[in-house]
């Protein structure tokens, strides 16, 4: 989870490291008020997740309270790489003199953590990476040494910071190391780490990471999350559990596993279609679960079709294919729906699909032929010609029988069931 | 022949005692794998479906001579479970557990390579491995893997890994061990682990190699590949859609910064000499042209 720069900011307080005063408005009165308690001058940001606030104007100083109201009118409402800011962080203005960078994250390659130091900050630390990747201090640190005192000032003196400010660099660094193992976060950045006019170090900037594993030992953390910008297909899939990110195509995409999931995706642009979504169900695939993602799917007004992928591993077909059943039992769902259902008894599971079979849920022999389906379907209803004649002679004929005419739904993924399929730990299979 | 395990491996489980413990743990000797004991602090003595239960892995090692162990434990346990273990003495030690914070990971990871440098670790957050009629630690169907070979798999995606195992099976071809390292940030076993050891195993004579976005691991596989490899082998990438900025779905799973895209990966294992499929369907059509002409 991404942490906005005032709650980076209160992240790193609350271990130590030195801030500046300021408050979160939410429009310009707020902003004013703020301001007239933080005293002048002030700096008035705007609070997205996302970089480059400075350069699309959603930073602004301000000396009075006329200048905040323009300011704060000025960035609220603003769309800063296509977020829209209606958050405020207004700030006591720092007399900076110099301004550096300093960050800790994970080297995967080295499964290490990564310390990066550097008397350069205030720009993109990428580019300095790229162009001048000399000019950037790297320290590796074993997680069960920690940062050490020595090593930590070797790693000052290598960053060429100004000597007057190692003693503070060092018990700063320490701890925004503190606060990034402590704190369990993926990310800790401070840029730029600035020195004042009178010599000191302070936070101006804060980048903020935190691990979604590790709520469960920071209660706190679940605070954050109110703040994390949604659009309203992904706040309706994470209100379900569900693992979802919205895409701009017209083919709705159900796969049971992230790894699936995103092939799923990928072969439906191969097909020549636009993906609409990324939905991993996990595991299990049961009614429950299947419903819930039919509906989000569904009501997304881009989403022409549906592609609906599961490989059964322990899971077995029937108890899918019983799944897929009763959730279009119990939703009404309005695209066509392309089921592709492979893996262990799979044979089985289509033929519990088979009654089921219409122009509304079709059976595809593979993964390939699913995807072209699925984009076939997707195409003709946009161009408003039948599904069904456009997609004639693709995959497994259409059997007459409609969902609401064939047999009983078998019982075993009735509605009563608890929040599982009838096996007893499919939802915690990891979601691979 | 196999990899990190075979039918003489014996495997201790903690979280025997839990559902999906018990669950897989008799899945997983229904198969045929070694299962000789498992764990639980206040339970020794107790059995689950005649599988006897220690209070800890030492015990467990002492009376079975339990060498491997699977652990199903909560998030929050897997550090402790895996220190157990390796402690305890085992030499590899399997987590199927999911969600285990960062910080612990690499954590855990540190003290194996300090403590126990004999100790392997996969996973967290894998579904284990397979050697097809041998042995299968974790959570993978068994019978969607034909045995035999001559396919060694090595997999960063569960399902991808069983749609692999599908696809080759499909086609009549068998597989040595499949290994499915999981996506997490600090995996215990990785890619260049699984293709070092592929490489040594005589009865492999192809590898196909499963990736997705993010991170840099299929790149660090390509450079590994093009100096130390011998065999031929055949990969998929998932994620060659995926907008920057956004997980998917497993914790490693981001293009960020422009980095960790498919395209790079794909790039990197092509100028290895590694034959891409553009999906598991066509990755499993190059394996088969790759095993004919063996």
């Amino acid at each position: 989870m991404d942490l906005l720069e005032h709650q980076g900011k209160e992240f790193f307080a609350s271990f130590g490291l030195p801030t500046s005063p300021g408050e979160v408005a939410l429009d310009p009165d707020e902003a004013v008020a703020a301001a007239e308690r933080i005293g002048y001058p002030v700096v008035v940001k705007a609070q997205v997740h996302v970089g480059g606030r400075g350069k699309a104007g959603g930073i602004k100083p301000a000396t009075d309270a006329a200048e905040v109201r323009r300011a704060a009118e000025a960035i609220l409402g603003l769309d800063i790489g296509g977020h829209v800011v209606r958050r405020l962080w207004i700030e006591r203005a720092a007399d900076i003199a110099e301004e550096y960078y300093a960050g800790f994250t994970l080297d995967r390659s080295a499964r290490r953590h990564l310390g990066m130091l550097s008397a350069q900050g205030g720009v993109d630390i990428e580019e300095v990476a790229a162009t001048a990747p000399e000019a950037i201090a790297r320290i590796h640190i074993d997680p069960t040494e920690g940062l050490t005192p020595e090593a930590c000032r070797r790693w000052v003196t290598e960053a060429r910071l100004n000597p007057a400010v190692t003693e503070q660099a060092i018990e700063l660094l320490g701890l925004l190391y503190r606060a990034y193992v402590n704190g369990d976060a993926d990310l800790v950045e401070i840029n730029p780490l600035i020195v004042t006019g009178d010599g000191r170090l302070a936070v101006l900037d804060a980048k903020v990471t935190l691990d979604d594993n590790a709520t469960f030992r920071h209660p706190d953390h679940a605070a954050y999350d109110e703040t994390v910008e949604r659009d309203e297909r992904e706040q309706e899939a994470h209100a379900r559990g569900l693992q979802y990110v919205g895409l701009d195509g017209t083919v709705g995409v159900i796969a049971n596993g992230a790894g699936l999931a995103m092939a799923t995706v990928d072969i439906v642009a191969e097909a020549g279609g636009t993906p609409a979504n990324f939905l991993d169900i996990g595991g299990g695939a049961n009614a429950d679960l299947m419903s819930a993602a039919l509906e989000v799917v569904d009501g997304d007004p881009a989403v022409r079709s549906i592609f609906i992928n599961v490989f059964g591993g322990i899971t077995k077909g029937e108890e899918v294919a019983r799944g897929i059943v009763e959730a279009l039992r119990r939703v009404d769902i309005s695209s066509p729906i392309i089921m592709r259902l492979d893996g262990t008894n799979a044979a089985e599971g289509r033929e519990i699909l088979r009654p089921h079979l219409s122009d509304s849920l079709r059976l595809a022999p593979d993964m390939v032929e699913a995807a072209r389906m699925a984009v076939t379907a997707a195409a003709s209803a946009s161009t408003g010609d039948s599904v069904a004649a456009a997609s004639a002679g693709t995959g497994d004929s259409v059997a007459a029988a409609s969902a609401g005419t064939g047999d009983p739904v078998p019982a075993a993924a009735s509605a009563g069931d608890p929040a599982c399929c009838a096996e007893p730990t499919c939802c915690e299979e990891p979601q691979s | 022949m196999s990899i990190f395990v075979d039918q003489n491996t014996r495997v201790v489980y903690q979280g025997l005692t839990g559902s999906a413990g018990r669950y897989y743990g008799l899945l997983n000797r229904d198969y045929g794998t070694g299962v000789v004991a498992g764990t639980h602090p206040r339970k020794a003595g107790s059995d689950v479906d005649g599988i006897p239960v220690f209070a800890t892995v030492g015990d467990a090692v002492e009376a079975t001579g339990a060498d491997a162990s699977c652990i199903f434990v909560p998030a929050a346990g897997v550090p402790g479970a895996v220190l157990e273990a390796a402690e305890g003495g085992v030499r590899f030690i399997v987590v199927i557990t999911e969600g285990v914070p960062m910080h612990d990971e690499a954590h855990t990871f540190a003290h194996l390579q300090r403590h126990h440098p004999d100790v392997r670790l996969l996973g967290p957050n894998c579904p284990g491995v397979i050697s097809p009629g041998l042995c299968n630690i974790g959570i993978t169907a068994g019978h969607i893997a034909k045995p035999g070979g001559p396919v060694g798999i090595v997999s960063r995606s569960g399902t991808l890994t069983y749609q692999a195992l599908h696809e080759l099976k499909e086609k009549g071809i068998g597989c040595t061990t499949c290994v499915g390292i999981g996506g997490d940030p600090v995996p215990g076993t990785n890619f260049i682990d699984c293709l070092a050891a592929f490489e040594d195993d005589p009865e492999t004579e192809a590898v196909m190699l499963i990736g997705e976005i993010g991170g840099s691991a299929e790149e660090e596989a390509a450079e590994f590949i093009a100096e130390h490899l011998s065999k031929p082998v055949v990969a998929y990438i998932a994620g060659m859609t995926a907008p920057p900025g956004k997980k998917m779905g497993h914790a490693g799973a981001i293009v960020s910064g422009g980095r960790g895209t498919a395209a790079a990966k794909v790039e990197a294992l092509s100028a290895a000499g590694v034959r891409v499929g553009s999906n598991p369907t066509q990755a499993g059509e190059l394996m088969a042209e790759v095993v004919a002409s063996l």
